[in-house]
């Protein structure tokens, strides 16, 4: 399967997702140039995580203008899987692909830690080797992810089975600890930790290995489907 | 004379400098000439003070590919592949803006690293603060040190390089004036370093990055003399970092560079265009000239003066090959970079610089690259010191209370709060957590080869004897690196000093340069390059002589020992034994600054051809699997490193035999001593002894306790609480 990795300018963990997906994972990959509008021949496009344009006005606020992202759209529009990882959950946010706002860290500060998750959903494309409740361990590495929506969009998320993952315990403040969420499509996700450093048993854990496995499950299955 | 005294003064250019120049010039310098030999012969450029004794540093081993002299200090690590590391301060600018000072810190020195050809892949910073507890200059210590911390975090993160670990120190002689050193490695291909070299007489210069405005005018220069209540004015001498700007500019660089156009290449660092133009027309023995009105502004109504000078970040000058310059602009205006030729290599050996149709100067590169007068200060005094040799008559009558007050203290307590702030995964390259390992490690994913790294520095050792204590921290940065197997194998280092005007200061700073090159030579750690910071005083108040040393080693890539016991029922190792020590060498321990609150005496006492068994018997030990852990004693003794290696949650019970009193043997700080746990003690103690150092059994672990004979017993969890949560604390307090 092929992963396409979108370069923004002050993209930081784009080689990461490239080297999750190639090395760790066995799969093809490659870059996505945010100033073209070819999504090459990916079967999935991962927005990683970085500072994106310098995330200068709000993180992720730039990056929705750029004619990668508009690409990105209509594939996801036309059922194209789409991961967005840190930044890549912050751009998805801004862009509309998924509900609510990331906001500053309720401790003001930036966070770096190896936190608990739990999988709240396999029913999606990014989980489904997973197994309900299932606890993964899973780095964070943002000063904004602080996950919010009004109330009655998080009983929609809750009713509608999209979240994906939530944090174990409170690190950044996001409501009903919300770390990752799905849009109403189910194909597209964005969640706040970085499951590609989590792919190499060199980096303390592989528990981030599961989201790609579910990915590469997903479109094994359509491939033979529509064959 | 063109210039008053006063003039004079503010550039500091005394009147002998100044007959030189007119010497050089074979004339009068004009204004902008002046500012541009103060900047190169400011302290922070030319090394004035410290060059002939930096010169007698060693400098060279088969690994070496480039030692002093270039942007960065590249070792060979196999495979083809290289890395390139330094250390830089950032002191003064940190003092006056803290947030600002310390990022532009992260950023000059991670354009150090790029500049050479290789990405960077490590941060590391050793910074130093005043008491945060001090009723009179806490406050203000609190906020320089969260300044500092999101400074770094700030530049850092952005950049997407890993700050994978470092130093946090306090004392009240940093109160006016902290240190904030950063470390920084890249790696690279053998055929892929860069030099800043302007050769090819005809080659254009191109200017790229960030415009050039007024901030950090004489930045350099600011950094080489000492602080006054007036400096606190001088912040537009601070500079505003963009790391995302540098993000790009790393790409776009290491993208040109691949396109085999880029002859040379420097960053704008200290002093500006200046220095990188007459540095690289230096090196290459050519001529630059350059065209002011082609550089890229920022505002209107700059003067050659201040365009010369500016020390705006984020700005590279390179020279291009002839005819190729289009595919150097290509890959800058894909990134959205400006690139700008604003000159042209000559072969007349001058830096002409033009302005408005006008030459505003014309300067020989050579003399003023590398003619900047250098100084044998002074020094044949007793080194600057005021502590007795003698300290208080001590006996404790609660040791469990004396191990939680050094777990509770601003410098043994846990960092959390710090490195929690930093990104140290990025780039899926770290193997190690912060304060879970003896030295951060980084692998290179293309080789089976890490890169260990080490940053240490105590000033109150050199305070009390400049050459020991400089050796003691050589000694433990290589100590550091063999616990995690690693084999040390070079070094940079940042010498932070007082006014080396003052002989007793010079004096300083000539024994602690020898101690570094005894230590160095005897560990076999090159210098490859560093930093000077010197005059770090304020108000008449100098700093502890503080070298501060980065040393890197190597080590096969596989999982790393940490330092916490992994599982109760393993015996605990103490190699090299208890150690010894006396009331003289005790005065400069942690029990003697936390518990009894002075400073006497002198730093624990080193033979380094027994620690130099003691690490290679433990780079034995470490790489054969056979510890389970390993934690070496420093800061606190064997007391502080027990406890920190129960945080697991698996503490130990060990007996001490020793003829040391309590105190003594919980808290010396005597060197060349490795705790450690396994299962395989025999092979351990066969590796002892044919290194012929002691592994002492102590004892074995156990779940939840830290138990000493029958003077210590508590529950691991209560050291924990109070380790974890005391920073916190303090920056909180008041």
């Amino acid at each position: 399967m092929r992963f396409g990795v979108v370069v923004f300018p002050g993209s930081n963990c784009d080689h990461d997702a490239w080297y999750a997906a190639s090395a760790n994972l066995g799969q093809q990959a490659e870059f996505l140039w945010h100033d073209e509008r070819s999504l090459g021949q990916a079967d999935v496009v991962i927005l990683p995580g970085g500072f994106s344009y310098g995330d200068y006005l709000r993180c992720g606020a730039i990056a929705k203008f750029s004619p990668v992202m508009q690409s990105v759209k209509e594939f996801a529009n036309a059922g194209g899987l789409v991961a967005g990882f840190c930044n890549g959950f912050q751009i998805l946010v801004e862009s509309g692909l998924l509900p609510g706002a990331l906001l500053r860290n309720a401790g003001m500060k930036f966070v770096c830690d190896q936190p608990i998750l739990t999988v709240e959903t396999v029913d999606s494309p990014f989980t489904r080797s997973a197994t309900l409740g299932q606890r993964l361990q899973l780095p964070v590495a943002h000063g904004e992810g602080n996950y919010t929506a009004d109330d009655r969009t998080l009983d929609m998320l809750e009713a509608e089975d999209r979240i994906v993952v939530r944090y174990a315990n409170e690190i950044n403040g996001s409501a009903r600890r919300i770390a990752g969420i799905l849009n109403a499509e189910r194909n597209v996700m964005g969640m706040m930790p970085h499951p590609e450093r989590a792919c190499d048993p060199l980096m303390g854990s592989v528990d981030g290995r599961v989201i790609f496995e579910s990915i590469l499950a997903t479109l094994a299955a359509t491939a033979r489907s529509a064959a | 004379m063109n210039f008053t005294p006063e003039v004079l003064a503010t550039h500091r250019i005394n009147l002998e400098e100044y007959a030189k120049i007119v010497e050089i010039l074979g004339r009068e310098p004009n204004f902008t000439e002046l500012g541009i030999f103060s900047v190169m012969w400011s302290e922070h450029c030319s090394y004035k003070s410290s060059k002939i004794h930096l010169k007698k540093l060693p400098t060279e081993s088969p690994r070496v590919l480039q030692g002093p002299g270039e942007n960065a200090g590249v070792i060979d690590i196999g495979d083809g592949w290289a890395i390139a590391f330094k250390i830089e301060s950032h002191n003064h600018p940190s003092f006056i803006e803290p947030f600002q000072g310390a990022a532009t810190g992260v950023g000059g020195i991670l354009r150090d690293i790029f500049t050479m050809g290789a990405r960077p892949i490590a941060v590391m910073d050793a910074i130093r603060f005043g008491r945060l507890d001090d009723p009179k200059t806490g406050a203000r210590n609190r906020r320089i040190v969260e300044g500092v911390v999101s400074g770094i975090a700030h530049y850092g993160n952005c950049f997407g390089v890993p700050t994978v670990g470092g130093e946090t120190v306090f004392e009240s002689c940093y109160d006016g004036n902290p240190l904030v050193n950063v470390f920084a490695l890249g790696v690279f291909r053998h055929d892929e370093v860069f030099y800043g070299r302007a050769t090819g007489i005809g080659n254009p210069v191109i200017y790229v990055g960030a415009r050039t405005g007024r901030d950090g005018v004489h930045g350099a220069t600011m950094a080489s003399g000492e602080f006054t209540e007036e400096s606190k004015h001088k912040r537009p001498n601070v500079q505003v970092g963009d790391p995302f700007m540098e993000k790009l500019l790393l790409e776009a660089c290491i993208e040109a560079m691949k396109t085999g156009a880029i002859v040379g290449i420097q960053d704008m660092g200290a002093a500006g265009l200046t220095s990188s133009s007459c540095e690289m027309g230096s090196r290459a023995g050519t001529g630059l000239e350059i065209d002011l009105d082609l550089v890229p502004q920022r505002e209107s109504g700059l003067t050659a003066y201040e365009m010369m000078l500016s020390e705006s970040q984020e700005r590279m000058l390179l020279v291009a090959e002839l005819g190729r310059e289009d595919e150097v602009f290509a890959v800058f205006q894909k990134w959205g970079l400006e690139a700008v030729r604003i000159g042209t290599v000559t072969g007349d050996g001058l830096l002409k610089v033009s302005h408005l149709g006008k030459i505003v100067a014309e300067i020989p590169n050579q003399p003023l690259a590398d003619n900047a007068p250098l100084y044998d200060r002074p020094h044949d005094v007793p080194a600057y010191r005021t502590a007795p040799m003698q300290g208080p008559v001590f006996g404790s009558t609660d040791l469990l209370g004396d191990l939680k007050k050094l777990l509770a203290s601003a410098d043994l307590c846990s960092k959390h709060w710090i490195w929690g702030q930093y990104d140290y995964q990025v780039r899926t390259n770290t193997l190690t957590i912060p304060e879970r390992t003896e030295a951060a490690i980084v692998r290179i994913k293309e080789t089976n080869t890490s890169v260990a790294m080490s940053l240490d520095g105590n000033g109150r050792y050199c305070y009390l004897d400049p050459y020991e204590g400089t050796m003691l921290i050589i000694a433990e940065c290589c100590r550091n690196l063999s616990t995690v197997g690693a084999l040390p194998v070079a070094a940079t280092n940042n010498l932070n000093f007082g006014n080396p005007e003052r002989p007793e200061i010079m004096r300083q700073l000539v024994d602690s340069l020898r101690g570094m090159g005894d230590a160095c030579r005897a560990f076999e750690t090159p210098i490859t390059g560093g930093n000077a910071s010197l005059y770090n005083e304020t108000l008449g108040e100098g700093i502890f002589p503080t070298p501060v040393m980065g040393i890197v080693g190597l080590l096969p890539t596989e999982k790393p020992v940490g330092i916490q016991f992994p599982k109760a029922g393993l015996d605990v190792v103490l190699l090299g034994g208890i150690g010894s020590s006396d009331h003289t060498r005790f005065g400069g321990t942690q029990y003697a600054k936390v518990v009894l609150d002075t400073l006497w005496g002198l730093p624990p006492a080193l033979n380094v051809e027994y620690e130099k068994r003691v690490q290679a018997a433990i780079r034995e030990i470490v790489r054969a699997g056979l510890a389970d852990s390993a934690h070496d004693l420093s800061d606190g003794g064997l007391g502080v490193a027990l406890a920190e290696a129960s945080f697991g949650g698996v503490g130990a019970r060990v007996q001490l035999d020793t003829p040391l009193t309590p105190e003594f043997a919980l808290f010396h700080e005597g060197p060349s001593r490795i705790l450690l746990s396994t299962a395989r003690l025999p092979e351990i103690a066969a590796i002892a002894a044919k290194f012929d150092v002691p592994a002492v059994r102590l004892g074995e672990t156990v779940l939840g306790r830290l138990q000493v004979d029958s003077i210590l017993d508590c529950e691991i969890e209560e050291l924990n609480r109070t380790w974890r949560n005391a920073f916190e604390e303090m920056l909180h307090a008041g």
